[in-house]
């Protein structure tokens, strides 16, 4: 599998899903500049998280025109698997990869700790090592996590399966308390409808080791070496 | 009554959403750009007719919570009910 | 002001506007041979002020300790730095910004953040954490919720920004901070010690170079601000607030590391309080040159901006760097890749003198020594401080340990800060392996078997009663928060809070204070690499609690030794290390008692200190222990319940030493430690305990979901979690000022 992280100038997750793709891949990822537009052949596009150009219109706003996320819109088209973390997922939305829109945290407040997640669909690349209805630990650190979609298109996100994870409580009941965010039914992380593009709010690069208090997102990154591989 | 607030920074106060912005349409091709700002909007539902009075009280409802003199000006419209 | 220099004249009241005593513009004078224009006047101002020239601390300052093998560079520079083998080398410093945040607490802590992250970085170092201590007045005193939601977010909005995981900090409340609240940053970053960046400008004929945001007129004159006592008018003559823009910060800080991979660059600081004027001017006194300006060059956002306030502008974000003559070409390449505004603005002369030109007129020039190296300095007087104290009231009976331990759980100064560190990103760069709410945080050494802890201490109410045992304590339980992670402590940075060094007392609690530290620093072994002075922390004559605010940094030979705080299984024996004599005076519960703090802070003695530490440490390190928590602020009851409530698992303690009773329970007695282990070993090391001298006995025994008392008392994890948990954030909910 050939993987790249685009990193945008105020990326700084970059380097944690490096750290996490090295592990499962064996090999390292080719880090990819904005800048660089002419992407080499690949099998997966992460786009990670940070404040990618500061953030300061709307979360993801001004790096979803940039001629690097044209690029990795192309790609996708083509089949190419992207996995969009967190302010990923925000640019994804914004440039349309991903249905749907990330609002402000309803508390207001930045929220960094752990949550967990049911797994709502494991017949893709990307969660094919997780159960159907797995209940796993990941941290969200986000103050725009609050997903939201209008009826029409939270009822096709339904009738397609493209519900990739639910915020849960620890049984993985859909419990008013375990949504950190406010997000339209519990949703942390949603496919297109092809499957070959994930954005989720919670970080698996930063429960892939179990030192830092929890290993359950490193299945996410062996599920796309074992898929693309 | 409806009262219409603007805040926003001061002339000379550092804003870097104002900054990131213009680069950004810079960046998708609008020309002629010269510099921009980015503030707030509210708009408050206010009870009673009294518009010199709404006035007072949301200038002071400005001045105490919804800008900081130190780096914001706030401008008030009261809209006739 | 004017644009011309010569066209203010200089007045008694301009002299008294900048701050200067006319004894202090006499010394200008002196030093010049003449008298200075405006543009001279301004720059005197700010390099004389309290906050750049340390006048009235310097001469007690120079008691602490600040050499060790392992130190490579102590207080002087941007930060300290210390050396943690393999090549490693930790820069680390704290410092305030008070004033700007009682102002604008949002913006106010967020570019406090941003100045402390570039002191780090500006040595070479990424940062790889920050802390914070955080200094309320009473909870229900005039817009201090609005003070405290500011203040966090942004924090966290800067420090999430730019990538730095928020790991640690103190949150208190006291009244005597209604008028004056806290706000003291620390980072923590890391470097190869053989390539430290110092603010050492050499080689004449090289560029000094300006890169970062353009200068407005933000903040002219913070620096003076920093060193002036507020009174109730200047909440109406505020002056402008800097607004931070981390994102500009992250490009300022990846550009200059990217730099710093090259040998282009000789010297750099950044530009904080006092901006261009204290940059230019110290990295020339340093170095033992001169430096030539041309301000026309440098990037302004606004218009006519005049050389005085070029000068004199804390425009955020910004450094100053000598470079190598003739790579001019490869500097700019960096900076223009990071998009960031970059200009030549000078050279380094051999005149030692600090010149300027404006549209080629020169404005300002001045001898460089007397404004950075001969400043003022005060040896101000000084009343010792013996403070007649309300004794400790009677105890009530014994019987009411568990309501007491919920009051002072659900408490301002011990419920939970999770509201708080929830809002900051304690994970990113992946190395957060002890996460906010213990001891100490512990971030991996990336790529290497290390690990540092970092812990931010002081007890203000300690301090008060008595200055130089606080002093002492403050030192103390940063030692201690490190040892019981099972790090080495190796050093500390130091964020001195007090009131107005013109009133003999305050200058006494100063004194006390800096005595104390000194005296831990030295027993500990622990030497001071940075720091940083905020004096006039004072509201119409009423000052702050001395606040000499320490913070630690202690290293991991191998970070998988370390131990947290939460129990971490049912059946391992509980042991308490260190003598318990039930110090009842300064403690949380006698405040509870009696209304208000009374008697005198517990004795530090810092042999017994150091004694059981390594004791301790000793344990950790040959993986005796399966958990470890330093005993602190509402004593070994508290600390229990924190340990249970960390690990979800609970405690039954045995039959109680004859001193059982409240001052047992609640006692602040110092240097001591709970630890558990498995049943098996617990012997054994009550015996080695006992040979090393120092006081261990066994407690009980984990498990359950409940704390209970000599089989009497049981105090459910339940409740002590709602106790816990709770109040901050219902304090917080009413949050409508």
């Amino acid at each position: 599998m050939k993987a790249a992280v685009i990193v945008f100038p105020g990326s700084n997750c970059d380097r944690d899903i490096e750290v996490a793709l090295r592990q499962s891949l064996g090999r390292e990822p080719q880090m990819i500049w904005h800048r660089d537009t002419a992407l080499p052949a690949l099998d997966l596009i992460v786009v990670p998280g940070g404040f990618s150009y500061g953030d300061y219109l709307r979360a993801g706003a001004m790096a979803a025109h940039s001629p690097v996320m044209r690029e990795v819109i192309k790609r996708a088209a083509d089949g190419v698997a992207v996995l969009a973390v967190c302010n990923g997922f925000q640019i994804a939305t914004e440039c349309g990869l991903l249905p749907g829109v990330l609002l402000r945290n309803k508390s207001l407040r930045f929220a960094c700790r752990d949550v967990h997640l049911r797994v709502e669909n494991p017949y893709t690349p990307f969660t094919q090592q997780y159960d159907d209805g797995e209940v796993v630990t990941i941290p969200i650190a986000h103050h725009d996590g609050n997903y939201f979609a209008d009826d029409a298109t939270h009822r096709a996100l339904l009738d397609h399966d493209q519900i990739a994870f639910r915020y849960c409580d620890r049984a993985g009941a859909l419990t008013p308390d375990a949504n950190p965010n406010g997000s339209l039914d519990h949703i942390a992380g949603v496919f297109n409808r092809d499957k070959n593009v994930l954005g989720l709010m919670p970080h698996p690069e930063r429960a892939a080791d179990p030192a830092l208090g929890g290993n359950d997102g490193r299945a996410l990154f062996d599920s796309l070496v074992a898929a693309l591989s | 009554m409806k009262a219409r607030i603007h805040v926003t920074f001061k002339a000379g106060v550092h804003d870097p959403q104002g900054k990131a912005i213009a680069n950004a349409l810079q960046g998708l091709g609008f020309s002629g750009i010269d510099a921009v700002r980015q503030g707030k909007y509210i708009e408050i539902d206010l009870a009673g007719s009294d518009r010199a009075a709404a006035e007072r009280s949301v200038k002071d409802m400005c001045a105490k919570l919804l800008a900081n003199p130190v780096i914001e000006n706030y401008r008030v419209d009261i809209d006739a009910p | 002001m004017t644009t011309s220099p010569g066209a203010t004249a200089i007045t008694p009241a301009v002299i008294a506007q900048h701050g200067l005593k006319p004894e202090e513009y006499d010394r200008i004078v002196a030093a010049i041979g003449r008298a200075p224009n405006l543009v001279e006047l301004g720059v005197f101002s700010v390099m004389w002020s309290e906050h750049c020239s340390y006048k009235s601390s310097k001469k007690w300052l120079r008691q602490f300790p600040t050499a060790a093998p392992w130190v490579i560079c102590g207080p002087g520079e941007n930060a300290g730095v210390i050396d943690i083998g393999d090549g490693d080398a930790v820069v680390f410093k704290m410092e305030s910004h008070n004033h700007p945040s009682f102002i604008e607490p949002f913006q106010g802590a967020a570019t406090g953040v941003g100045g402390i992250l570039r002191d780090v970085f500006t040595m070479g170092a990424r940062p790889i954490a920050n802390l914070n201590a955080l200094r309320f007045g009473a909870q229900d005193a005039p817009k201090m919720r609005h003070l405290v939601a500011g203040v966090v977010a942004g924090i966290g909005s800067y420090g999430n920004c730019v990538g730095v995981p928020t790991v640690g900090g103190e949150c208190t409340f006291d009244p005597s901070y209604n008028g004056n609240i806290l706000v003291n940053a620390m980072t923590v970053g890391l470097a190869r010690a053989d390539r430290i960046f110092y603010a050492r400008a050499a080689g004449i004929g090289n560029p000094v170079v300006y890169v970062g945001s353009k200068t407005g007129r933000d903040g002219i004159h913070g620096a003076t601000m920093a060193s002036a006592e507020f009174d109730d008018k200047s909440e109406e003559k505020r002056p402008t607030v800097q607004v931070g823009d981390p994102f500009t910060e992250k490009l300022l800080l990846e550009a200059c590391i990217e730099l710093m991979a090259t040998d282009v660059i000789v010297a750099i600081q950044d530009m904080g309080a006092a901006g261009l004027t204290s940059s230019s001017c110290e990295m020339a006194a340093r170095g033992g040159v001169g430096i030539e300006l041309d301000l026309s060059a440098v990037p302004t956002r606004e218009r006519a901006m005049t050389p005085y306030e070029i000068m004199l502008s804390e425009s955020q974000e910004r450094m100053l760097m000598v470079i190598a003559k003739g790579r001019e070409a490869e500097a700019e390449a960096v900076f223009r890749k990071w998009e960031l505004d970059v200009a030549v603005i000078g050279r380094v002369t051999d005149t030692g003198r600090i010149v300027a030109t404006f549209d080629g007129a020169t404005v300002l020039d001045l001898p460089v020594e007397p404004l950075a190296d001969k400043p003022p300095l005060y040896d101000r007087p000084w009343t010792p401080i013996a403070r007649n104290r309300p004794p400790v009231p009677a105890l009530p009976e014994t019987s009411a340990l568990g309501p007491a331990l919920l009051a002072l759980l659900g408490s301002p100064d011990l419920s939970a800060r999770r509201w708080i560190w929830e809002q900051y990103d304690h994970m990113v760069m992946a190395d957060t392996v002890a996460r906010p709410g213990g001891d100490a945080a512990v971030v991996r050494v990336h790529g290497t078997r290390k690990a540092l802890a970092l812990s931010s201490d002081c007890t203000p109410r300690y301090c008060y009663a008595d200055p130089e045992m606080g002093g002492r304590q403050a030192v103390a339980e940063c030692w201690r928060n490190l040892t019981a992670v099972g790090a080495k402590p190796l050093a500390i940075t130091d964020c001195l809070n007090f009131g107005s060094p013109e009133r003999p007392e305050i200058m006494g609690e100063f004194v006390g204070c800096v005595t104390g530290m000194a005296e831990a620093c030295r027993a500990l072994d622990f030497p001071v690499v940075s720091g940083n002075v905020s004096l006039y922390n004072e509201t119409s004559g009423v000052a702050i609690k001395p606040t000499p605010q320490v913070g630690g940094v202690g290293l991991l030979a191998e970070a998988n030794r370390m131990v947290r705080a939460a129990f971490r299984a049912a059946n391992d024996a509980i042991l308490l290390v260190g003598a318990t004599a039930g110090h009842l005076g300064c403690s949380l519960y006698a405040r509870n008692l009696a209304g208000s703090d009374v008697g005198q802070p517990p004795p530090v003695d810092l042999a017994a200190e150091r004694r059981n530490g390594d004791f301790v440490r000793g344990l950790i390190h040959a993986r005796r222990l399966t958990a470890c928590h330093d005993i602190a602020d509402g004593g070994l009851l508290v600390a229990l319940a924190e340990m249970a409530l960390a690990g979800d698992v609970g405690a039954a303690i045995g039959t109680s030493p004859a001193t059982a009773g409240p001052a047992f329970w609640f006692g602040e007695d110092q240097a001591r430690y709970i630890a558990t282990c498995v049943p098996a070993v617990a012997a054994a090391i009550l015996a080695e305990a006992h040979a090393a001298g120092v006081p261990a006995l066994r407690l009980g025994i984990t498990g359950g979901n409940d704390l209970t008392l000599d089989g009497v008392e049981r105090i459910s994890l339940h409740d002590l979690r709602a106790a816990h948990e709770s109040w901050f954030p219902a304090y917080m909910s009413a949050l409508s000022d």
